[in-house]
């Protein structure tokens, strides 16, 4: 386990070198080697979806990627989002709705939605359900969160149309 | 998109304060903008220097003798520094026996940190390995070699008391851990004048919790001072922190537990498990801090679970729909010990408690078995027993209004003792100050259009859709006093503290004994502490999660935070705005009568005129005692207490309905909306509330319609991760509004009663009665919890 492979990659736009054991997960190298602890471990088996994080652009698990597969990539944790309009439209979303509770889910649902908001942006209240069902979240009962996701939907439809 | 509903108050809510702003409004948590920003701190994000991290083996089988621990091959692994078994922890903590005096009779066996001689569950913590990384301890974990031999299991609850199963603990001689009895009028009678009698067999799938933050704690010993410091993931720090210092025979000064941010609670934090005593033992054993981070697969067989129960119920109605009496039977398992320090025999105590409980019948009898078996010890979590109590009651009520042709809603509105009626007693004896079931029901009716939905549920029957609509009255026990935990011998507080000082900038800070996982109690804070000081929330920061820090207190169970902790944060609050008046009354050369404190500053009663700001009092103060009388010394930190003492609890009440739709072909229900109205007192902060209570009937479906902790007849736990064992995601669950009716308790000015559990009471309740309304034209029933679609194809004949 002592052969470490050395990656280049970026993370919430700096550049990193690191020399990472093949099995260090992508989540283990935030936390512990860049010590972004914004990205949660709640499984540990891809099912949670506390630990998500984006790897150019579209988000993964953050416990079933390996570090080395992050070489040469951009990766973004919620560290990251105060640099995305999107991206603080939906905390302050979260924060007006009270779309968390005691906040372990929340970085991972945030990276959810974003990618919803960039990539379903017409989506209804059933499609925002459906697409958030990767993230559990045992505090709020979810209808917050869907509730704060749709309202940024709805403003981003309406500023556009404007 | 549907909106929160909140409600004009029931009966007129006096104001609290002199200038009300924030109570009973919903501003933004303090927390809130740092949890979004991924800036919450959680046990596992504390590095300490010189930091180690400890794994367990663990039981691999439901029960086993151990014959050896071979470690020479994990000692050799890189970076270990200490391998340590059951014998070598019992050196340094004692075992514990959870009992509770006030529960008659009850009876557990010693247990220890880590087993020794024999394991008694799948899960159960057998040696720990200690290296300089977590993964060096997993590393070294391979190449433990552990000998047992297997031994003969009790396994099922319901052959847990036979002859022929085997004794867990023969020193206790046999597996009953506790019974209770209760009978109550002419219940024979009553059933034998009645003019129908519905028995129906509930059974409750065993649970976990599943806290997205597993349980994770850091002893810190330090050799020099002899101090111990726990950073740990937990609801009840100075609960643990009297448990560290009696198990480890140090003085209670000698410990500091502090808990910063918790990833979720739920009552599996509430408990003090094996792991971690022997996290301290080993931070002892080493001298450097230790971690322990639960992984999810352990967690699922070492959090408590909860909730089996299997409940043979009947009850008596006569053809006009008065309820006559209710009877019970209730058997359930909590694994091979009673688990410390709150025991296991609470949640069966509180079935018994609380079966018939919204309902005026005057005829009850229970009986109640707690048992013995070679599982996953079970303990109090979120609705302790209420959820089996309501679905029973619920689901024996619905059978009733069946067999008399009576509309669910209405059965109910004649049976409910009457919203003027209080203050009185329930039948099994508990004490009710002042319910709203009547006002509730009306509420309900109304925010559902209940009419509407079964002129729905009728059109679309014609058309082969079979929609079901389901009601559940229920009541929850809130504000504690210490009739729950103290009378029987347990060190848990039943009061809590807080304490208000006013900084020299005019800022307040307050240290609060009740702390914060998730629920926005740093929120409720803030917001009672501006209101009863005067001052703007931002001016406000308040401190929970630290022994050496806050008052001594409970912490957050039993749906208290709000009621206990919140009534002494008010009463601190005023306390200290009387002792400002008196300061600025002294530099001012005025009466106090003749000032007030308005919005952070001295103003003229009479005039409004501002005369000094706050932060000129707190510099005179602090920084020029000099200017003041020699006589008169500032009091600007003060400390108030409150326990609740008025009755044993104030129990709150409300209502819940569910709307189903069944697919008779695949046995799969949709949840297509459910409704609350609750009635917890006043309300602090109505979307925290509102959410809390959406939370809690979310946890609620999840054992009603999904979760379920399987075991093999040889008591291995058959889906102990998250792919298998099924959690509410967000696509299948339904949108909730939320009403409120406000009743306020007389127990406290504040007048707030617990809010965190209702929700898990009565959401399964309303599943089961939505779905059984559902097929109810198939003639089919299902009365076993989670309601799958295989149990609904069993239930329709067509597996």
């Amino acid at each position: 386990m002592s052969d470490l492979q050395t990656i280049r990659l970026h993370v919430n736009g700096q550049p990193h070198s690191c020399a990472v054991p093949a099995r260090l997960h992508l989540v283990d190298l935030l936390r512990d080697e860049l010590g972004l602890k914004g990205s949660h471990l709640g499984c540990e088996h891809g099912v949670c979806g506390a630990c998500t994080v984006e790897v150019d652009g579209r988000v993964v698990r953050g416990c079933l990627t390996l570090a080395v597969q992050a070489d040469g990539r951009q990766v973004r944790t919620v560290e990251g989002m105060k640099d995305l309009p999107d991206a603080r439209a939906l905390q302050q979303s979260f924060i007006r709705h009270n779309a968390l509770q005691c906040g372990f889910c929340t970085p991972g649902m945030l990276m959810a939605a974003r990618e919803l908001v960039q990539h379903k942006p017409d989506a209804t209240r059933e499609e925002v359900r459906e697409w958030m069902s990767g993230n559990f979240c045992r505090c709020t009962g979810y209808h917050a969160i869907v509730d704060a996701v749709c309202e940024v939907l709805a403003q981003r439809n309406l500023e556009s149309a404007a | 998109m549907s909106t929160i509903i909140t409600d004009k108050p029931h009966a007129a809510l006096h104001d609290l304060t002199q200038d009300p702003r924030y109570i009973g409004q919903s501003p933004e948590r303090p927390s809130a903008r740092r949890l979004v920003q991924g800036q919450g701190c959680y046990v596992d994000d504390i590095v300490l220097p010189r930091m180690a991290h400890v794994v367990f083996w663990r039981s691999p089988v439901a029960h086993c003798r151990i014959t050896g621990i071979n470690a020479e091959f994990s000692r050799l692994m890189p970076g270990v520094l200490l391998v340590a078994d059951g014998p070598d922890l019992a050196k340094i903590c004692k075992p514990w026996v959870a009992t509770l005096g006030h529960l008659a009779g009850m009876k557990s066996a010693p247990q220890y940190p880590l087993a020794i001689k024999r394991a008694c569950w799948q899960g159960e913590p057998v040696v720990a390995i200690v290296a300089e990384t977590r993964a060096q301890a997993e590393d070294a974990l391979q190449y433990l070699q552990v000998e047992w031999t297997l031994l003969p299991a009790a396994v099922d609850m319901e052959t847990a008391l036979d002859p022929d199963t085997p004794v867990i603990h023969p020193e206790l001689g046999d597996n009953l851990c506790f019974t209770r009895s209760l009978d109550v009028g002419q219940v024979d009678a009553a059933f034998a004048g009645a003019d129908h009698v519905l028995a129906a067999t509930f059974e409750f799938g065993r649970h976990t919790g599943v806290t997205l933050e597993p349980r994770c704690q850091i002893a810190d010993w330090s050799s020099a001072e002899q101090r111990l410091t726990v950073y740990h993931s937990q609801q009840a720090p100075h609960m643990m922190q009297d448990l560290y210092a009696r198990q480890f025979s140090i003085a209670e000064t000698a410990v500091r537990v502090i808990c910063k941010d918790v990833g979720g609670s739920f009552g599996i934090k509430v408990h003090a498990y094996p792991d971690d005593f022997a996290t301290v033992a080993l931070s002892m054993m080493l001298g450097r801090p230790v971690k322990f981070v639960a992984d999810r697969l352990e967690s699922f067989t070492s959090d408590i679970h909860a909730r089996h129960h299997l409940v043979k119920a009947r009850i008596a109605v006569r053809n006009d729909g008065e309820i006559l009496a209710f009877e019970m039977n209730d058997l359930t398992g909590i694994g091979p010990f009673s688990m410390f320090p709150r025991t296991s025999a609470i949640e069966g105590n509180q079935v018994v408690n609380l079966v018939g409980g919204p309902y005026k019948h005057q005829h009850y009898r229970a009986k109640l078995e707690v048992v013995f078996q070679n599982k996953t010890p079970t303990c109090q979590y979120r609705g302790v027993g209420h959820p089996i109590a309501c679905a029973v009651t619920e689901g024996l009520v619905d059978l009733a209004a069946r067999a008399i042709q009576m509309d669910p809603l209405e059965i109910r509105r004649r049976n409910v003792i009457p919203d003027d009626a209080y203050p009185c007693s329930g039948i099994s004896g508990i004490k009710f100050e002042g319910l709203s079931h009547e006002a509730c029901l009306a509420r309900l009716e109304e925010l559902m259009d209940y009419k509407a939905l079964r002129a729905e549920q009728a059109a679309l029957r014609v058309k082969g859709i079979y929609r079901g609509i389901g009601i559940a009255a229920l009541i929850e026990l809130t504000n504690p006093s210490a009739a729950f935990y103290g009378v029987g011998g347990a060190r848990i507080a039943s009061q809590d503290g807080a304490t208000a000082r006013l900084d020299p900038n005019g800022g307040v800070t307050v240290m609060v004994s009740v702390g914060e996982q998730g629920q926005g109690n740093d929120a409720i804070f803030t917001q009672i502490a501006a209101d009863a000081v005067g001052v703007d929330m931002a001016q406000v920061r308040v401190v929970t999660g630290d022994t050496e820090v806050t008052p001594y207190g409970g912490g957050t169970w039993a749906s208290r935070g709000a009621g206990v902790g919140g009534e002494a944060v008010l009463l601190a609050g005023q306390a200290l705005r009387a002792n400002i008046l008196r300061v600025a009354a002294v530099i001012l050369q005025r009466e106090a009568a003749e000032i007030e404190l308005y919005r952070g500053d001295i103003i003229d009663a009479a005039t409004r005129a501002v005369l000094t700001p706050l932060a000129e009092v707190g510099r005179i103060a602090y920084f020029r005692s000099d200017l003041l009388p020699r006589n008169f010394t500032p009091e600007l930190s003060v400390t108030r207490h409150y326990a609740q003492r008025d009755y044993p609890f104030i129990f709150t009440n409300g209502v819940q309905a569910s709307y189903v739709e069944v697919d008779p072909d695949t046995g799969f229900v949709k949840l297509l909306k459910h409704w609350a109205v609750e009635d917890c007192g006043r309300v602090i902060n109505p979307r925290l509330v509102d959410e809390q209570i959406r939370g809690a009937i979310v946890q609620g479906i999840g054992g009603a319609m999904l979760e379920e902790c399987l075991y093999d007849s040889q008591g291995l736990m058959l889906n102990a991760n998250m792919a298998d064992y099924l959690v509410p995601m967000c696509a299948e669950m339904p949108d909730i509004e939320v009403a409120h009716i406000q009743t306020p308790t007389k127990s406290s000015q504040l007048g707030a009663k617990g809010a965190g559990e209702a929700g898990t009471a009565g959401a399964p309740a309303a599943v089961m009665n939505a779905i059984n309304d559902a097929l109810a034209p198939l003639n089919a029933q299902v009365l076993s919890q989670p309601f799958t679609p295989e149990k609904l194809l069993r239930a329709l004949g067509k597996v």
